[in-house]
């Protein structure tokens, strides 16, 4: 994106190294992570545990948007039908009171569950940034096999302390199957 | 406790919940070239044109419902509820057992529901749509139901009644079904980017590429994604206990006997999981054998779920000796005279006895091992279960209504062609879209049964600067 070192050549996103198991990929994160690497990024077919701390991952927004998303669904659904039934339409049903707050319990209930849920998907797709159209590492034809069977390491070149080289011989230094370097 | 916890060859070891020898390359092989490659079965095309054929009579039924009006229907005076209350519910009920092997077993981190999970939300899904199909087309005409069904400001002012059940019922089957479709899709996008990463033909490579929206499985995208799916299973538990409770609403609100009854919500709840686990099972069984999944759906798979079958249903069983115990205990002449008409002297005996035949004394042999691990007898007692259930909601609605508190006003109810008609479309729905499904989707979420391999799970490095 901004990085202009190659002057020559086409940008590069970043360096990728292809491991062949889970535990090759975690133990590269917690490597590059020694090694001072910030900007990186790891791939798996699956959810590892641990990797995303070991890549410096530390975002915990979801569970409060989540939480602000459930109260504010069920404050809404309460008051509106507090407002419906006693204020702008009041309807004698059996005689019951206007404000009979117990009936209001199942709906407020249920819009609290369904704001909360919308609001778990839809932030963890805009946080991720999905739908996404393009994105660099797909430029390497191996990396179809990062939804498959293998993984996927990435030191992103923005990051302070890459080049090409030195970069490259730490990866290589992983014992993964192979390094390339990702157009961006 | 896992297989691994015990000695080798110890009897007492579950069956593993995965056949041994997989890795993530065969998993992945095997569970998207079920969809990936030319391959349909002759009994998937048979049941598909089966299914389809009713789907075609559920169109008919409803074409001549809306040009006529409900009056095809057999609903009468006092029975002003019949087949399409009674569809209703059971579907929903079956609806039930999607959620809650993905949402509870998910927290209480059973991991045999990884290979069932997928198929049974998707069951979840179509079942709550044949479900809705039956209130919303009683209403006669459902494009006109809107201003007392959702509470939008329309030009006549009016706002619907909040202190209903039936309206609760909107907002809980509305909330479940909407909320148990983007657990189900959440669900499927890692899979849909192994078929976009998998598929060869260029348009199901385009199609499943923008389904997939572009996931790359990145680890923050993981942990984001693990985040959202725990808290969706979390917000999907009380909500799958909620919308049978509210269903139950429909008739314990009343002050009908037969109705009138405080069991009602945990007895329904109960119900449905048990329709829900038989249903599944009636599925599984079948597409475990015709795409031989054998390695990923075991006889652990079947036997747990035979087990749940057998606990809910026994739950249902002392909901009916509840029923019956309130009716006699209330002293209530007519709740006596209900209980009465409905176990010996009424009409319609015959179903309560039927209902007791297949939800109560068939599912018993479930207890012995043997033939909980005989796929053929657990597809009987399923099959008997689902019919059970559905007599169970015909007993709990017709017999409470053919009969109550003015013997003049007294009613046979015969259900008619078009009744039948109706019901068997659904199926035909149910059954067309189920295996659609099957043949364009991944029907086992292939992610998650790669984790249930042991090399899923690498150990974080301790030491300070240990190196490999």
């Amino acid at each position: 994106m901004s990085h202009h070192a190659a002057a020559t050549g086409p940008a590069i996103h970043g360096l990728m190294a292809e491991f062949d198991s889970a535990q090759a990929l975690l133990d590269a994160a917690t490597a590059a992570q020694k090694a001072g690497y910030t900007r990186v990024d790891a791939y798996s077919p699956f959810p590892i545990h641990g990797l995303a701390e070991a890549i410096g991952f530390r975002e915990r927004l979801i569970p409060k948007f989540v939480f602000v998303a459930g109260a504010t669904g069920g404050t809404l659904a309460f008051s509106f039908q507090y407002w419906v039934s006693a204020i702008d339409y009041p309807l004698n049903i059996g005689g019951r009171p206007y404000f009979s707050w117990v009936s209001f319990i199942p709906v407020s209930f249920e819009l609290t569950i369904l704001f909360a849920a919308f609001t778990a998907v839809i932030s963890m797709l805009a946080l991720n940034g999905l739908p996404q159209p393009y994105h660099p590492v797909f430029n390497n034809p191996a990396f179809a096999r990062a939804s498959q069977d293998r993984f996927f390491f990435v030191i992103e070149a923005t990051d302070p302390r890459f080049d090409l080289d030195e970069t490259r011989a730490f990866l290589n230094g992983l014992n993964p199957r192979e390094v390339v370097a990702v157009e961006d | 406790m896992s297989a691994s916890e015990y000695p080798k060859g110890d009897p007492r070891a579950p069956i593993p919940v995965i056949t041994p020898g997989h890795s993530f390359t065969s998993i992945t092989d095997k569970l998207s070239d079920m969809v990936l490659t030319y391959n349909t079965p002759l009994a998937w095309v048979i049941t598909t044109a089966i299914g389809f054929c009713l789907l075609m009579l559920l169109i008919v039924a409803l074409a001549y419902l809306v040009f006529t009006g409900i009056g095809i229907w057999g609903n009468n005076a006092p029975v002003g509820w019949a087949f399409d209350i009674i569809n209703f519910v059971w579907w929903i009920g079956i609806g039930h057992a999607g959620t809650l092997i993905s949402a509870i077993l998910l927290l209480f981190k059973q991991d045999w529901r990884t290979s069932i999970n997928r198929f049974a939300e998707a069951m979840t899904l179509f079942a709550v749509a044949c479900a809705l199909i039956f209130p919303l087309f009683h209403t006669g005409r459902p494009w006109l139901a809107w201003y007392w069904l959702l509470p939008y400001p329309n030009t006549m002012a009016l706002w619907p009644n909040f202190r209903s059940p039936l309206l609760w019922d909107v907002f809980a089957v509305g909330t479940y079904g909407s909320v148990s479709a983007i657990f189900w899709f959440t669900g499927l996008i890692p899979d849909l980017a192994t078929f976009r990463d998998r598929a060869v033909h260029p348009v199901a490579k385009r199609i499943y590429g923008v389904l997939s929206l572009g996931w790359r499985g990145s680890a923050r995208h993981w942990w984001r994604y693990e985040t959202a799916y725990l808290l969706l299973a979390g917000l999907s538990t009380p909500l799958v206990l909620s919308v049978h409770t509210v269903v139950s609403f429909d008739f314990a609100v009343s002050v009908l006997p037969g109705w009138h009854a405080t069991i009602f919500p945990p007895y329904f709840v109960a119900g449905a999981i048990f329709a829900g686990f038989a249903m599944v099972l009636t599925l599984a069984i079948p597409l475990r054998a015709l795409y031989r999944l054998h390695d990923v759906i075991t006889l652990r798979h079947i036997e747990n779920m035979a087990k749940v079958t057998l606990v809910t249903g026994l739950i249902v069983v002392y909901g009916y000796a509840c029923e019956a115990f309130f009716g006699w205990y209330s002293g209530s002449e007519y709740e006596r005279f209900m209980l009465k008409n409905r176990i010996y002297y009424g009409p319609y005996a015959w179903s309560y006895w039927a209902l007791l035949l297949c939800n109560f004394v068939v599912p018993q042999i479930l207890w012995i091992k043997k033939f909980r691990h005989n796929l053929a007898i657990v597809f009987t007692v399923c099959m008997f279960v689902n019919v059970g259930m559905w007599l169970e909601r015909f007993v709990i609605i017709v017999t409470s209504l053919h009969r109550d508190f003015l013997p003049s006003s007294w009613d046979m109810y015969y259900p008619t062609f078009w009744d039948f008609a109706t019901l068997a479309g659904t199926i035909g729905l149910f059954l067309t879209l189920m295996f659609v499904f099957v043949r364009v989707l991944p029907m086992i979420s292939i992610f998650e049964v790669r984790t249930l391999l042991p090399e899923a799970h690498p150990k974080p490095q301790h030491e300070e600067g240990a190196h490999r």
